[in-house]
């Protein structure tokens, strides 16, 4: 059974009082999560990622089709018990602590008054909260409510977990951490579907990704499939003043920066390139295959429709 | 689906909420009859209330106003005899809104008559008429109002011909006001004095209940005077043929009337065997004091069920 | 379910006390002690008159007050916030929300009203001296003005499951108005003819009848408050505020969060 299923979820918005003008938000979207993995969605700005979270956590209601959540509808409280929702830029309610914050949605959340209590503690010092645990929500940094927001999340031991640019108000350091935790929940076994224009944070966590533009899925596939492909070229980067001529008709292309010299070219000319920066006594810094960035396959999906390359997941 | 049923469920108990809501409201409303305007009973002083009304007296005036125009006229049309509230309600109308001509106009039309035409209290008229006219020196409807009072029910001729002089000096009053005045001498308590009296009352007015009352004096004084012409033309017919007419046929063979009469309602008159004329309906013509039989009674004010009785 | 309503209200009522909204009590108790204490100088023969007439009247004004903008703000804020959002996705059913939501709004200006109470009770002891057997029906009064907030509280949380703050709030306060007067109101639609009749009187009867509720003038005058008609208010308000929070529910359930 897929963690997360979608089929045909479409989302169209009335906008405008009188004469109601139709922006769709969300195109037809099919879509299989299975249970267990890290998967991204990944877009600009306005694209629907938001929106597709909001379809998925029941907080907007599809024009059309339908998304299923471990086999049921995702209105159904069952389902909701087993989600964790961290929306983008989250607000909570100013006058409660962290603790009381934590402790009212554990109660909303069904979760048995016993465990709850040792249960809050514990989220609070996973996500680095422990000094701030009585403090009043009014009084925290953006920093801090993203931590908030993700011990609520994860509070009451969900299997999915939801997160709409988890990234974002923190600093390197609370990116790292929560790249970490995110880590962890997948080797807990948990399903986590994120949304977020960052790249590397993607590539770093993802098992697979999915582009979406303008409302619509642009392509999806596994992470490391998308990075395996190799150009069939090779990055030679040594120390020079200028590119050696006989490296020029090998088909390479050279950037120059400083005394470094950075050279890509066909695998097949790797020995010839060599060879030349041997008789010129050149030094070798380093020599790579060229894989395809992940953004690489991003900005190909941008482009208007029809021009993009969707890989079978 | 969860949600459908929970839709089902929360419009069927919005459904009879409101039901029952109506329902209850109805009762409500029959247990508390009369409540807003006892209220006026608890008002002790005007002026405090005008203060309260924080510059929107006018508004509180109108409100007043509009309780005191349904509480007579439903009052009124249920005939009912006691009116104690009438004059508290235009009190403080008045004393909300000074300028508030047509709450003088009600008050001397149906504060000074007799239940159930009215509230029976022709002094509390007279002062609330000289209260407007006070505060509206220049207005001269409010001294025509004052002296309708004195005129109509307290019989007062002289203070009645003051009052329409007074008036008549105010400048751009209406001229049958010193018409009035000229003529109270010599033409007091005659018929065209109180036509003259109620056709001015219907012209300075647009109130409703003020006009409809004025209409129907002005019927009930034609009914008198065609019933005392029409007696008067039977007297003639028996002096010169010694005997009654049996129909109005003979009246009109005698060349005395050219056809058969009717009341201003429409319905023909009757001529009794014994001379006399009578209205064919008489419950439906107010105020009339000839043409109904013998021993007639109008039909007499009913007791509000709702009134205590207390003043 | 339940217990999920009883958190819901619980958590309402918290953040509403911690919002200092009982800090309008002190504002209030210095109008009452300032007004009791003038009054008390000049000796004017009606001082209970006055102390009960205007302490009934403020405890009125200024729970509406609070009513509508504690109930406005918790809906239609926590909708602009986004609070909502890791509210909703948890096993609370919206329907739960509002009527857990409506239970702790109640439950603050209960709390409310009865320390305005006390204080309408200590200002008239000041005042006159002594309590007499009428005062009780005070409490009669007091008891009315928490009907009238039940189904103002409603009220407010039904045109913020649709609404903007400012226009549910000025709906809710336009519907107290009008609703002071209903009485007046349905007189003037029985005495209207033709179709403007019949649209007022439609009116008339869906705009919540708070002038049943007023008794303050009695009350003031030391008069007895009918057992028929507690018994009807009652029954009138639970039904009004069904009424409105059905509607409130149906309208939230399918509502689209932005």
């Amino acid at each position: 059974m897929a963690a997360i299923e979608t089929i045909n979820l479409a989302k169209t918005y009335a906008v405008g009082f009188w004469r109601k003008k139709p922006r769709t938000a969300l195109l037809p979207l099919n879509l299989t999560i299975e249970t267990g993995e890290i998967f991204g969605f990944l877009g600009p700005n306005g694209a629907g990622k938001t929106t597709t979270l909001k379809l998925l956590t029941g907080i907007v209601f599809p024009t059309s089709g339908t998304a299923r959540i471990l086999g049921k509808d995702v209105d159904d409280p069952v389902v909701k018990a087993q989600i964790g929702f961290l929306p983008e830029q989250p607000y909570f309610y100013d006058h409660l602590t962290a603790r009381e914050l934590l402790q009212y949605y554990g109660q909303l959340s069904g979760m048995p008054a016993k465990d709850l209590s040792s249960r809050v503690e514990k989220m609070l010092g996973r996500v680095g909260l422990a000094d701030a645990a009585h403090t009043q929500l009014r009084k925290f940094s953006k920093g801090m409510l993203q931590r908030v927001g993700l011990a609520q999340a994860i509070l009451h031991d969900p299997r999915l977990v939801f997160l709409d640019e988890p990234m974002s108000g923190l600093d390197p350091i609370g990116r790292r951490e929560v790249r970490e935790l995110i880590q962890q929940l997948k080797q807990e076994g948990k399903t986590v579907f994120f949304s977020t224009h960052i790249l590397s944070d993607a590539e770093a966590l993802c098992d697979r990704v999915g582009v979406i533009h303008q409302g619509q899925l642009r392509g999806v596939g596994a992470v490391a499939d998308l990075t395996s492909q190799v150009h069939g070229k090779v990055e030679m980067i040594f120390t020079a003043g200028s590119v050696p001529a006989g490296l020029t008709s090998l088909g390479a292309e050279a950037r120059v920066s400083g005394n470094m010299v950075s050279v890509v070219l066909p695998e097949e000319n790797q020995e010839a390139a060599l060879e030349v920066l041997r008789r010129e006594r050149l030094r070798l810094t380093s020599l790579t295959p060229v894989r395809t960035s992940l953004e690489e396959y991003y900005m190909q999906n941008l482009q208007p429709a029809g021009k993009s390359m969707g890989v079978g997941a | 689906m969860k949600s459908s049923r929970l839709s089902l469920v929360a419009s069927v108990m919005l459904l009879l909420s409101l039901v029952g809501t109506v329902a209850t409201l109805r009762t409500l409303d029959g247990l508390r009859r009369d409540a807003t305007l006892k209220e006026v009973l608890y008002i002790h002083s005007p002026k405090a209330l005008k203060r309260m009304s924080l510059g929107y007296s006018g508004l509180v005036a109108d409100l007043y106003w509009t309780r005191a125009v349904q509480y007579f006229g439903s009052r009124h049309i249920a005939q009912a005899s006691d009116f104690h509230l009438l004059s508290p309600l235009l009190e403080i109308t008045t004393a909300l809104d000074p300028k508030l001509t047509v709450a003088y106009q009600f008050g001397s039309n149906f504060l000074a008559p007799a239940p159930p035409n009215g509230a029976g209290e022709p002094d509390k008229a007279v002062s609330l008429v000289e209260h407007g006219i006070q505060n509206n020196p220049d207005n001269w409807k409010l001294y025509y109002a004052l002296g309708f009072i004195y005129y109509m029910d307290l019989k007062d001729y002289r203070k009645a011909g003051e009052a329409f002089q007074r008036g008549a000096d105010v400048p751009k009053a209406h001229p049958f006001l010193r018409l009035l005045a000229a003529q109270m001498a010599q033409h007091a308590g005659e018929y065209r004095m109180s036509r003259m009296l109620w056709t001015a009352t219907y012209e300075t007015t647009t109130q409703e209940q003020i006009r409809r009352n004025a209409v129907d004096h002005l019927r009930a004084l034609r009914v008198d005077e065609d019933v005392t012409q029409l007696e008067k033309l039977v007297a003639t017919y028996r002096e010169r043929t010694g005997r009654l007419p049996l129909t109005f046929g003979d009246l009109v063979r005698a060349g005395l009337i050219g056809g058969v009469p009717a009341d201003p309602t429409g319905q023909p008159y009757k001529l009794m065997p014994d001379g006399r004329i009578e209205v064919r309906y008489p419950d439906t013509l107010l105020y009339i004091t000839k043409g109904t039989p013998a021993g007639y009674m109008p039909p007499r004010p009913k007791a509000d069920p709702a009134d205590s009785g207390k003043k | 379910m339940n217990s999920r309503i009883a958190h819901v209200a619980f958590n309402t009522f918290r953040e509403a006390v911690r919002d200092r909204v009982l800090y309008n009590l002190i504002a209030f108790a210095v109008l009452l002690s300032g007004a009791a204490i003038l009054v008390g100088q000049i000796s004017i023969d009606i001082e209970r008159l006055v102390v009960v007439n205007l302490g009934l009247t403020a405890v009125t004004l200024f729970g509406v007050v609070i009513a509508i903008f504690i109930g406005i703000g918790l809906v239609s804020k926590e909708i602009e916030k986004r609070t909502l959002y890791t509210v909703l996705s948890r096993p609370v059913r919206r329907w739960e929300f509002v009527v857990g939501k409506f239970l702790g709004l109640t439950g603050t200006l209960l709390v409310n009203t009865f320390f305005m109470g006390v204080a309408v009770f200590l200002a008239l002891w000041y005042v006159a001296h002594h309590l007499e057997r009428g005062d009780l029906s005070i409490t009669a009064a007091l008891y009315f003005i928490v009907l009238q907030f039940l189904i103002v509280c409603a009220l407010a949380l039904l045109f913020s499951s649709f609404s903007s703050p400012l226009l549910s709030a000025v709906f809710t306060f336009a519907l107290f108005v009008i609703g002071s007067l209903s009485e007046d109101l349905r007189g003037f639609a029985a005495a209207t003819k033709g179709i403007a009749g019949a649209v007022a009187s439609i009116v008339a009867y869906l705009v919540p009848n708070f002038s049943a509720m007023n008794v303050v003038n009695q009350v003031a005058h030391g008069e007895t408050v009918a057992g028929q008609l507690i018994l009807y208010n009652t029954l009138y308000a639970l039904l009004y505020s069904t009424m409105a929070i059905s509607g409130a529910v149906l309208i939230f359930q399918r509502r689209n969060l932005k």
